[in-house]
């Protein structure tokens, strides 16, 4: 597991060496309930005991931080453990060992009535299979939570009122589930997770059901949700580009145990195992890596030399690189000067996929 | 399923049996199972009944009187209101049931039942059914709710619900009539009994049945235990607990009625029986179908309420609705004050096509005597007999035209040990032991086997199909039938239930095959087994007992009309419901109609079609004790005389033999679908 530079912002969500065992007696195997074994090699070692036991190993160690205003990815293939986690998260699934530590309390220790009021006002999740009650209309399903904290019919038809407007559902209040699309579904699924304004957003897998189409267009507005809302966010997903789009930082699962943690060009430039490299091979890397991710601070600008916002990405860069031979500095948000780019360090790290121009022989 | 790797026990069973009936010499005992072997059960059955009445009678005798007030009071209600109030109520339930059309038919319904003088007895039956309907709900609901939160107490009620289900309906009225005395309660106690376990079963399968994701969605919400039941998974389960609920009215409807039997009470179920017994055929033929409109209507407004859409529910369609009703029940009622016609249907206004039909039927029969009586006869004499007390009695000059010789004996033998070679020579060793079975006790017949041999039969047919444990099942459950002394009726059931199941088989399989086959069939075969479906067991039986009297033809002709419905509706639906994909690839791959229908089709559909024989012949077997009534032979009509002389023991007995005799066939057959349905893969769910 290799770590990576996070963001400035304040830890909201830490979870920290959680472990979920399906079996007989998962018990047995902690002694400790902090599920602190030891070194990252002793923690495979050890789930690799338990398998042979013919338990089922659904989350092994894993630990993250979620930070304020983040949008943290897990991402992994079928089986990998991705819904487990996030479940273990919301303890929708009690986590056979570990912590969870939200603004600095342990998460595992409050009990039962303190949970339900903590899901009440804190926590939103979304649903792959959306998860809608089918005998409700929109504006009731939305204004579920509020109705089960018993909160009057017009104050939550009211709340409820917003949060469609929010999510573009204005329209079609009294519809129900079986009469909208996928598609129109999800939006209710988000607007209900909305409704009660959490700090947490948890989301597993939110798009998977709906068509390619669709699917892009919803991740553009829960983007713009985002920029409005500044949660902090699990997003769960087996797409690849679907995690690139949306990560702030991500994590890759495999076997119930997270592989790499980084921003999404740190695995790309720098996947930790062959796993990790599998996903990233067919990604359209002009689109990924940006002027920022590839400038070279040994070099020095030159006059006349064009400049270019790190954000930049490499597909809309290289056709001017192409007719400026000398390259173009590239200047971050404060303009301050990172180096330079110019079409040979492109082209080297789009074929190697290293990261430090130095490094290519010239 | 192969035959071969049992066939020496087959063959073992057919020579023993062979020898047993040829030279029983000192073996008669496992010929005829000897009295002195049969344990007196019903007097000790009788003497336990007696002291537990003396224990807990007066408690028995309190609750009874505690429910009678209940039904007292629907009674008095529904006597007090008037027609048309009725009328209105009902229609407006049909109405926001399904729509006008159900209304329109509540109201024919309702104007047939007044115009035709059966308004009092209408609502009388209607009475208990209202009470008992919610009771068994409340029942039905609890223990589901139970049995859903604890898989122990699931596995407790199962198999409980099992044996309520086959134990005869007449067999409940016994203990029940013994327990609480003549009157009204009895009804209402069996009904409740009768009606609430499709409520359990319905009710686990609803609420076990809501998808995980919702259940999550609730939790995630902040739901507390409370609201996850009661406003996740109830809501979510509601059409299914509706189809809960429909089923038990349609259960509890036919036991009200059933329940009729035991006389002393003013219902439209007495009123069929008491003018059946008197011969007045007409008008137990006007009582039936107002029974048989009842059980419609309240079948298609249940029904209805269950599949009905949320949208129209909740859309607000109808709002105003109970605003109108309300208004038109308070008008009529005030204008019934005024307007006698409209509080209780005049006399003269009473319609009795009775004697006019008794005169037609006269007629009919009269006319069409002689090909009545070669149907009834030719039945009686070349099928009935012959399976009964077997070719080597039924043959004779009187019934076949010609005696049964040694010579012809002989050459019965060689032509079936013929064919049996043919087929051994084409490689079906096993058709051809199955054939040779099947030719020695059509020779000897079923009641002249012995006890020995269809013991071994039954025991080895478990066997084969679904393994030792069956196998034990069968040999204890037939073994108490012998002890119990109840081996002769119970064999005599078997005949009569048998060949009605053979024939519903066979013609509901050919039926549904030609259903599936052409919409227009179809079209005109499924209203016919839907209302035969709904239709509480006795009024199946008018029409046949019309035409040829009491007898046992007249019991064959209704165990077919009503064992003929799961065979006709499985065969349609398992041929109507295969994979697309096959059927295209099989007729890209140039199959014919013909080709396609027998070697892909059917095939696939035999899981169906085995689920629709085993339904056959459970509702063969609960038709069968119906037929006491007119006249069979057999367990159904030692419980009836159990029944008719409040003999626990009696009719106990024989009520316990004929549910180990369902269940045992229900295993059989239940098991060839499951290991055919495993075989292709696929999954069938009873309809
Ligand atoms: N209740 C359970 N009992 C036993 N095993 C379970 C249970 N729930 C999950 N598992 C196992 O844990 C593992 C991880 O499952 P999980 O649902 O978290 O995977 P996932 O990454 O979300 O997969 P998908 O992309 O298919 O949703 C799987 O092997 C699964 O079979
Ligand atoms: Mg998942």
């Amino acid at each position: 597991m290799t770590s990576a530079a996070s963001p400035s912002s304040d830890v909201k969500l830490s979870c920290r060496n959680i472990w979920k065992i399906y079996g007989p007696d998962p018990n047995q195997y902690f002694t400790n309930r902090n599920g602190n074994i030891g070194s990252d090699e002793d923690a495979s070692k050890h789930a690799a005991v338990i398998r042979d036991a013919d338990h089922i190993v659904a989350s092994a160690n894993v630990s993250f931080d979620v930070h304020v205003g983040e949008i943290f990815v897990i991402m992994g293939l079928s089986g990998s453990g991705k819904s487990t986690m996030v479940r273990c998260l919301s303890r929708l699934v009690e986590p056979t060992a570990g912590e969870i530590l939200l603004d600095g309390s342990n998460l595992l220790d409050i009990n039962k009535e303190e949970l339900i009021e903590f899901r009440r006002h804190k926590m939103g999740m979304v649903f792959q299979n959306f998860g809608l009650m089918p005998h409700l209309n929109v504006v009731d399903n939305i204004a579920f939570p509020l109705e089960l904290q018993g909160m009057g019919q017009d104050e939550r038809r009211k709340q409820a009122q917003e949060v469609i407007e929010l999510v573009g559902l204005e329209g079609r209040e009294s519809s129900f589930p079986s009469q909208l699309s996928g598609g129109q579904q999800q939006r209710v699924g988000i607007a209900r997770s909305l409704v009660v304004k959490p700090e947490l957003w948890f989301l597993d897998e939110p798009f998977s059901a709906l068509d390619p189409l669709i699917r892009k267009q919803m991740q553009d507005e829960f983007l713009r949700l985002q920029r409005e809302l500044h949660k902090s966010i699990v997003f769960i997903t087996h797409d690849f580009m679907e995690a690139l789009r949306v990560a702030d930082r991500m994590a890759i699962m495999r076997d119930g145990e997270v592989v790499q943690i980084g921003r999404p060009v740190d695995l790309i430039l720098n996947p930790a195992d062959s796993y990790v490299r599998e996903f990233t091979n067919d990604v359209p890397w002009e689109l990924v890596l940006t002027a920022g991710d590839i400038a070279d601070t040994s070099r020095k600008r030159a006059k006349g030399m064009g400049q270019i916002s790190k954000n930049t990405n490499v597909a809309t860069l290289l056709p001017y690189l192409a007719d400026h031979e000398a390259g173009v500095v590239v200047l971050d948000e404060n303009d301050k000067d990172l180096g330079v780019v110019n079409a040979r360090n492109v082209v080297a790290a789009l074929a190697s996929g290293v990261m430090d121009p130095a490094q290519v022989t010239e | 399923m192969s035959k071969s790797s049992h066939l020496p026990y087959w063959i073992a069973l057919l020579i023993v049996t062979l020898i047993l009936h040829f030279f029983p010499g000192p073996f008669s005992a496992l010929v005829k199972y000897p009295d002195s072997l049969v344990l007196g059960l019903t007097d000790p059955m009788n003497d336990a009944m007696r002291w537990f009445v003396d224990l807990f009678g007066p408690l028995f005798k309190a609750i009874g009187w505690l429910l009678e007030w209940p039904i007292k009071l629907a009674q008095w209600v529904l006597a007090l209101l008037p027609w048309s109030v009725t009328c209105v109520i009902f229609m407006a339930l049909a109405y926001a049931a399904s729509g006008w059309r159900l209304a329109l038919f509540a109201l024919i319904s309702l104007l047939y039942m007044a115009c035709i003088g059966y308004w009092p007895q209408s609502m009388n039956s209607l009475a208990i059914v209202l009470i008992s309907v919610p009771m068994a709900i409340g029942v039905g609901f609890a223990f589901g709710v139970w049995g859903f939160r604890s898989a122990r107490a699931k596995r407790l009620i199962m198999p409980l619900l099992d044996l309520l289900q086959t134990i005869p309906a007449f067999a409940y009225l016994l203990p029940i009539l013994i327990l609480f005395g003549f009157g009204t309660t009895v009804g209402l106690v069996s009904s409740i009994l009768y009606a609430f376990p499709p409520m359990v079963r319905n009710t686990i399968l609803g609420l076990s049945s809501v998808s995980p994701t919702l259940i999550e969605a609730g939790e995630i919400s902040g739901a507390n235990d409370r609201q996850l039941f009661w406003k996740v998974r109830m809501p979510a389960a509601r059409n299914q607990l509706l189809l809960g609920v429909n089923q038990t009215t349609m259960a509890s409807l036919s036991m009200v009625i059933i329940a009729s039997i035991i006389g002393g009470t003013n219902d439209i179920g007495w009123e069929v029986l008491s003018t059946m017994r008197k011969a007045q055929f007409g008008e137990s033929l006007l009582a039936g179908f107002v029974i048989a409109l009842m059980a419609m209507l309240l079948d298609r407004i249940s029904y209805g309420f269950a599949t009905q859409d949320r949208r129209q529910l909740s859309a607000g369609s109808k709002p105003k609705l109970p605003h109108y009703v309300a208004a038109a029940v308070v008008i009529l009622w005030l204008l019934s004050l005024v307007i006698p016609f409209l509080a209780v249907w005049p006399e003269a206004l009473v319609i009795d096509p009775a004697p006019a039909m008794n005169l037609a039927l006269e007629n009919f029969i009269l006319n069409w005597r002689i090909a009545l009586e070669t149907i009834k006869n030719s039945a009686f004499f070349f099928l009935m007999l012959p399976v009964k007390i077997g070719l080597s009695q039924a043959v004779s000059p009187f019934t076949w035209g010609f005696a049964l010789t040694p010579i012809l004996v002989a050459i019965y033998a060689a032509i079936c040990l013929a064919a049996a070679a043919w087929l051994y020579l084409s490689r079906k060793a096993g058709a051809a032991v199955a054939l040779l079975i099947f030719a020695a006790f059509a020779y000897i017949s079923l009641t002249n086997i012995p006890w020995i041999a269809l013991l071994a039969l039954f025991v080895l047919l478990s066997y084969q199909t679904s393994g030792t444990n069956l196998a034990i099942g069968t040999a204890l459950g037939l073994g108490f039938l012998l002890v119990a002394g109840v081996w002769p009726q119970s064999v005599l059931s078997l005949y009569l239930c048998g060949v009605a199941v053979l024939i519903s088989f066979s013609l509901g399989t050919l039926i549904g095959i030609w259903a599936a086959g052409s919409a227009l069939v179809s079209s005109i075969v499924r209203p016919i087994i839907d209302t035969l479906q709904t239709m509480p067991l006795f009024v199946i039986l008018i029409p046949f007992v019309m035409i040829f009297k009491i007898g046992e033809f007249t019991a064959l002709l209704a165990i077919i009309a009503y064992a003929i419905v799961p065979a006709i509706r499985y065969t349609e639906h398992g041929l109507r419901n295969l994979p697309a994909d096959i059927i295209e690839s099989a007729t890209t791959l140039g199959c014919t109609q013909r080709q396609l229908l027998m070697k892909v089709k059917l095939p696939l559909a035999l899981p169906a079609i085995m689920l629709g024989l085993n339904q056959t012949v459970i509702y063969g077997i609960g038709m069968l004790v119906i037929t006491a009534l007119v006249g069979t032979n057999g367990l159904g009509q030692r419980i009836y005389i159990g029944l008719g002389d409040g003999d626990f023991g009696v009719g106990m007995t024989a009520g316990i033999g004929m549910a180990i005799i369902a269940i045992i066939a229900d295993r059989i057959t239940q098991s060839v679908s499951l290991k055919r349905q495993q075989k292709l893969g696929l999954k069938m769910d009873i309809l």
